[in-house]
């Protein structure tokens, strides 16, 4: 759990223990490794201090001085504090009665408003709602001319009154037009801007004062440091925020920003975006933030990645033929499509925790390499690919230039192959661990 | 010089807002200087009140400490004590590498960086920048992946009075930068200015496309590219440090433009980035205007943190 905090933890109990002076100093000094550890996690300083001292008092407790894992249990008050900050707060919107709803989308330049109203319109589509779209942007160059473009990739209707360049007139024509037209979800998209520019604030405020929405949702970067609170309070004071889009969280921000929003400003995150692409938009999950500014990555998003690459069905087999020894090259094929499945391997590993800074490890599993395995593979003949020990040296040449590869290619990859049933043989009793379903209940397990 | 320009903007966005903090040290470093304490060492309020300081402007844990370290070993009482911040942060953003000389024409400037800081805005702020200095830039188009992002910066070269070379959607970057290149020789041009898609540090498909175009451009200039401007957003907080990493170790990058000062964020992660990878500040982007590019200076930067406020 928490690796890097909590190796650092463990750095510190054990120091201390030798010298037979487990005490409150102990714990003082892991407070120290948690304060910078949430402070490079951008966790705003005056959070990280309040949530000091809670810690504090809680870790002070002679149980967990005297526990045999001191670190373990500082670890988890740290994470239990933590999601209860979120407390039960579940990603998503809110239910609500109102037709049109109207969602009206806010916050600083740049954050990713624009993108996000294109993508919240394309995951509100597979819950079946028909949003309209429209842009209130007049200031940026080719903003209205961005959410367009957006618009048709995602198969939305956007509001476009020709010639409009009153912002109220085109939030509150599209409201009109989403009635007349039987839309249920009007997206607005404004205007970046400063919560410190007084004219942008009354006419964000005029723009809200004339869709009347239910949902005021505030775009933020999860690379945002300090400077979070006070922009997101300003925007919370000023308008009102109902809830919080935190995007590019495909990154590898640590996104402690998030946690000082809803700590301070007291509004939940109802979204993370997590790419440029339109289907890149997730309901929130306090957990997987939680970890990630421990340091322990998003271990969950990765898991339902690969729950939806691979099927339970699937995985069952899988596990059968683990069980008895027979898995072949069609399954190992098969196994690669589905890592392939879950998106660029880059993506991926970024999830991981501690990966995504590794680049000597991203460059070496490149995306070409496994679709030269794949390739090797097709150009085995499917007798071949069901009994490997009959492949010998004139098949591999065969192989070799049916894929385009070289001899040497194809024996690692037969090498590689073989090794890894032997692996999976020696697993045999732990194959639970290719049901991913089951993995990952394991996985939230451990997290608890 | 522009610099007047920069202080002026600089310092007016900078007490818009209430300087809680600066408030604070001001407090201790006058209680500092009281006679009674002259001659003492700086006591640890005051080096807390200092750290929270560079903390809440996103300087950094390695940094910050670094400067509080700085300041405790030479700083004796509150006399000089402002003074004594003041030269160390501005000892690290001036001891950065410098400007890459003015050699082949056109001057190769590629403006890289992640997603949404401010990279096609600041194109058009600096070719208008250098219009004004008499020279005749011309534009790169090589985003060629975001909506609109070509017509955002079409509008911004009309505004700088400015021609831009331009591609198909979904064309290949790098060709758009040979285009740009070829014409900027063709027609004589003092430099091509290159926008580039926003891209996350993390993306290698992505990081290696910026390689490509350094390739290129590499090709076709000698020294090419001669700058490679990091746009970075001032709220960024610690990841600021990362990205700088990143993309000087894949793209080559030689110089910074911090851009949204005209906010209440400080940007301070520049400061730990020019501690430690020796990036210097180039630009400041003060606005949405196209006029609201000023050439950086440290000692107005750290100026207009701490003037009249401590
Ligand atoms: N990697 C990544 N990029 C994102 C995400 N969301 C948005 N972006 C990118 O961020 C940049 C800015 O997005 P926009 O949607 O234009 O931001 P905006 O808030 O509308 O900007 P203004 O209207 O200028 O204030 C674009 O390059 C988007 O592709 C995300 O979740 N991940
Ligand atoms: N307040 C303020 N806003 C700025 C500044 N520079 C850029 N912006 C705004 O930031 C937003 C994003 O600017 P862009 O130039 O589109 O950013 P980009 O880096 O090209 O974005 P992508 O290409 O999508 O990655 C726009 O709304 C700009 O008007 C600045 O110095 N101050
Ligand atoms: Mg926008
Ligand atoms: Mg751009």
């Amino acid at each position: 759990m928490f690796e890097a905090l909590s190796a650092r933890l463990q750095d510190v109990f054990k120091s201390l223990r030798g010298q037979g002076r487990l005490t409150e100093e102990a714990v003082e000094v892991a407070l120290r490794e948690i304060r910078v550890a949430l402070l490079e996690a951008d966790v705003n300083f005056k959070v990280v201090k309040a949530f000091i001292d809670r810690i504090r008092d809680r870790a002070v407790d002679q149980a967990v001085l005297r526990s045999l894992t001191p670190a373990q249990q500082v670890v988890k008050i740290v994470r239990d504090e933590m999601l209860g900050l979120f407390g039960a707060t579940q990603g998503g919107l809110p239910p609500c009665a109102k037709s049109p709803r109207v969602m009206l989308l806010l916050g600083l330049q740049g954050s990713g408003k624009t993108t996000t109203a294109a993508k919240l319109g394309t995951w509100l589509a597979k819950q079946g709602r028909h949003s309209l779209l429209v842009s209130t942007d007049v200031r940026r160059p080719a903003a209205i001319h961005q959410l367009s473009v957006l618009g048709q990739q995602a198969g939305l209707r956007v509001h476009e009154p020709a010639g409009e360049l009153d912002p109220v007139a085109r939030a509150g024509g599209a409201v009109a037009s989403a009635r007349n037209l039987g839309f249920d979800v009007v997206i607005v998209d404004t205007a970046g801007r400063l919560h410190i520019d007084e004219e942008l604030m009354i006419e964000l405020q005029a723009i809200k004062d004339v869709v009347d929405p239910s949902d005021l949702l505030y775009v933020a970067d999860a690379m945002t440091g300090q400077d979070a609170i006070k922009s997101a309070g300003e925007f919370n004071r000023r308008i009102g925020v109902s809830g919080v889009v935190l995007t590019k969280m495909d990154g590898d921000a640590r996104g402690g920003a998030a946690l000082s929003v809803v700590a301070v400003v007291g509004v939940p995150i109802a979204f993370i975006g997590s790419g440029e692409r339109l289907p890149d938009l997730e309901p929130f999950h306090p957990d997987r933030v939680v970890s990630r500014v421990l340091g322990m990555g998003d271990v969950l998003s990765l898991v339902e990645k690969a729950e939806q690459a691979i099927t339970e069905e699937h995985a069952e087999r899988l596990e059968e033929k683990i069980l008895q020894n027979d898995f072949t090259l069609d399954d190992f094929r098969d196994q690669l499509r589905a890592i392939r499945k879950m998106g660029p391997l880059e993506h991926i590993l970024g999830m991981l925790p501690g990966m995504g800074g590794l680049k000597e490890l991203r460059d070496n599993v490149d995306e070409k390499q496994l679709g030269r395995v794949e390739a090797i593979i097709d150009s085995m003949t499917p007798k071949e690919r069901r009994r490997y020990q009959i492949i010998n040296g004139s098949r591999r040449k065969r192989i070799a230039r049916g894929s385009g590869t070289s001899v040497e290619e194809v024996n690692r990859l037969l090498r590689q192959f073989v090794q890894m049933r032997k692996m999976l043989k020696a697993m045999g009793g732990m194959a639970g661990l290719s049901g991913m379903g089951k993995g990952r209940k394991r996985l939230r397990s451990l997290m608890r | 010089m522009t610099g007047m320009g920069f202080l002026g903007r600089l310092r007016e966005s900078l007490t818009r807002t209430k300087q809680q903090l600066v408030e604070r040290l001001d407090e201790v470093v006058r209680r500092n200087d009281e006679p009674a304490r002259r001659g003492r060492p700086v006591d640890i309020e005051t080096l807390d009140a200092l750290e929270e300081a560079l903390l809440s402007a996103d300087v950094g844990v390695a940094a910050t400490g670094q400067i509080v370290e700085a300041v405790k070993g030479r700083a004796r009482g509150g006399a000089g004590l402002r003074q004594i911040v003041k030269d160390e942060i501005q000892g690290i953003l001036a001891s950065t590498a410098s400007r890459a000389p003015d050699g082949q024409r056109p001057r190769i400037v590629l403006v890289v960086g992640v997603n949404g800081t401010g990279k096609t805005t600041t194109v058009g702020k600096l070719a208008k920048l250098m219009r004004d200095e008499g020279k005749r830039p011309l534009i790169c188009a090589a985003d060629t992946f975001r909506a609109a992002a070509v017509e955002q910066l079409e509008i911004w070269a009309k505004r700088a009075g400015v021609d831009v070379i331009r591609a198909a959607p979904g064309a290949d970057p790098a060709a758009v930068v040979f285009d740009a290149i070829a014409s900027g020789k063709a027609h004589n041009r003092d430099a091509v200015i290159v926008d580039t898609a926003g891209r996350l540090h993390t993306r290698v498909n992505l990081m290696n496309e910026l390689e490509k175009i350094r390739r290129v451009a590499a090709r076709e200039i000698e020294g090419a590219p001669h700058e490679v401007l990091l746009v970075l957003d001032a709220t960024v907080g610690q990841n600021g440090l990362t990205q700088a990493r990143q993309f000087m170790e894949v793209a080559g990058v030689n110089g910074i433009i911090l851009t949204k000062l005209d906010g209440t964020a400080k940007g301070g992660i520049a400061v730990a980035i020019a501690h430690d990878l020796k990036l210097p500040i180039r630009y400041a982007g003060v606005g949405e205007g196209i006029d609201d590019l000023v050439p950086f200076s440290p000692v107005e930067y750290v100026d207009a943190l701490f003037e009249e406020k401590w």
